[in-house]
């Protein structure tokens, strides 16, 4: 299990295993969107604001 | 002996279903490449990194994004699932409305403009309530159901203001009173796989704003109009969503080519990953002879 932490709030995050590198995970303390983007070590990020051509 | 297989992901976030994807990818043994469109060039000199794809499935969330890059692998001769072809018409609401009513497909009533004048214009022959959309744009955002001409004149001055330029093509549709669901079926090649009823007291009933899904049995007629709605776009791996309309019965409000499926997976207890990774195995299969 890797723990990284919040960039945005300093929260300590256990990532889950089965992680992948390009997840999106929400940060239990402060909600904000990170994007997992690495996994030995364990790193993330903000995760990309939405943009207008975003969906499916 | 027979060359095995080499096929590439583009994607551009690890959602839910690229995980499983990625998953029945790996179960069934498949070389493939995970392509970030976040981290790809082309060269277009050089075709030859992108020709040792027998296919590429594109699970871009941008659409700009996954659409050039559909145009450049078609153009290096790359198979993609979906087509280039295909993207750009279901991306475009304008341009599926377009095909659909080419081949005498059933949908709502929809007008375009390109000026809010016109707009207006439009806007008044409908009558009130109607829904203003964006062509290019997902997940339910942007949609203004438009009750009066107050209304109409407010939320054509914004689009044309406050929105790139795209928002100044004005894409109008009646507003359909629905039973506060639509259903969303999937289509790979040509089956009908699964469907969903997407229920919500909004008006807006995408499961992306908070629609709850429950399966649909797959009638004959539900059947046939999603296969002529996928034939219509060019087929390949699509979700059409229909809606009940009070009138005219069973009509397709829109397709999408590069469907989420986190919600209809479970419902269904269909492998619908399992059935897209098969489905691009079977075209890189057929470009391959």
């Amino acid at each position: 299990m890797s723990t990284v932490t919040c960039p945005e709030c300093e929260a300590q995050i256990e990532l889950e295993a089965g992680t992948e590198v390009g997840e999106i995970i929400v940060c239990s303390d402060c909600g904000v969107d990170l994007e997992v983007t690495a996994l030995d070590p364990a790193a993330i990020q903000l995760a990309p604001m939405e943009q207008e051509d975003w969906g499916e | 002996m027979q060359r095995r297989l080499k096929l590439g992901v583009l994607f551009s976030r690890v959602r839910v279903e690229e995980k499983w994807i990625f998953g029945a990818m790996e179960k069934r043994g498949i070389d493939y490449d995970r392509l970030d469109d976040r981290a790809i060039h082309f060269d277009l000199n050089d075709a030859a990194p992108w020709q040792q794809y027998d296919a590429v499935l594109e699970r871009s969330i941008s659409y700009n994004s996954g659409l050039y890059a559909l145009r450049l692998l078609n153009a290096f001769g790359v198979p993609t699932v979906n087509t280039a072809s295909v993207a750009e018409i279901c991306g475009d609401k304008l341009m599926t409305s377009a095909a659909l009513a080419r081949d005498g497909v059933p949908q709502p009533h929809n007008a375009t403009a390109f000026t809010p004048e016109a707009a207006l214009e439009a806007i008044e022959a409908f009558g009130y309530p109607v829904v203003l959309k964006p062509v290019v744009g997902s997940w339910g955002r942007l949609l203004a159901k438009v009750n009066d001409r107050d209304a109409a004149e407010a939320v054509l001055e914004h689009k044309s203001t406050l929105g790139s330029v795209q928002h100044s093509v004005f894409y109008i549709q009646e507003y359909i009173e629905k039973p506060g669901r639509d259903i969303r079926a999937i289509v790979i090649g040509e089956r009908v796989l699964t469907a969903m009823y997407r229920k919500s007291e909004h008006w807006i009933t995408n499961t992306a704003r908070g629609g709850e899904g429950e399966l649909c049995p797959i009638t004959s007629e539900i059947e046939d109009l999603c296969l002529r709605a996928a034939k219509s776009v060019g087929g390949g791996v699509l979700a059409v969503d229909l809606v009940e309309h009070p009138e005219k019965g069973l009509v397709v409000n829109e397709i999408n080519h590069t469907m989420e499926f986190h919600t209809m997976q479970p419902v269904s207890g269909i492998d619908i990953a399992g059935e897209i990774v098969e489905y691009v195995v079977s075209v890189a299969k057929s470009s391959d002879q």
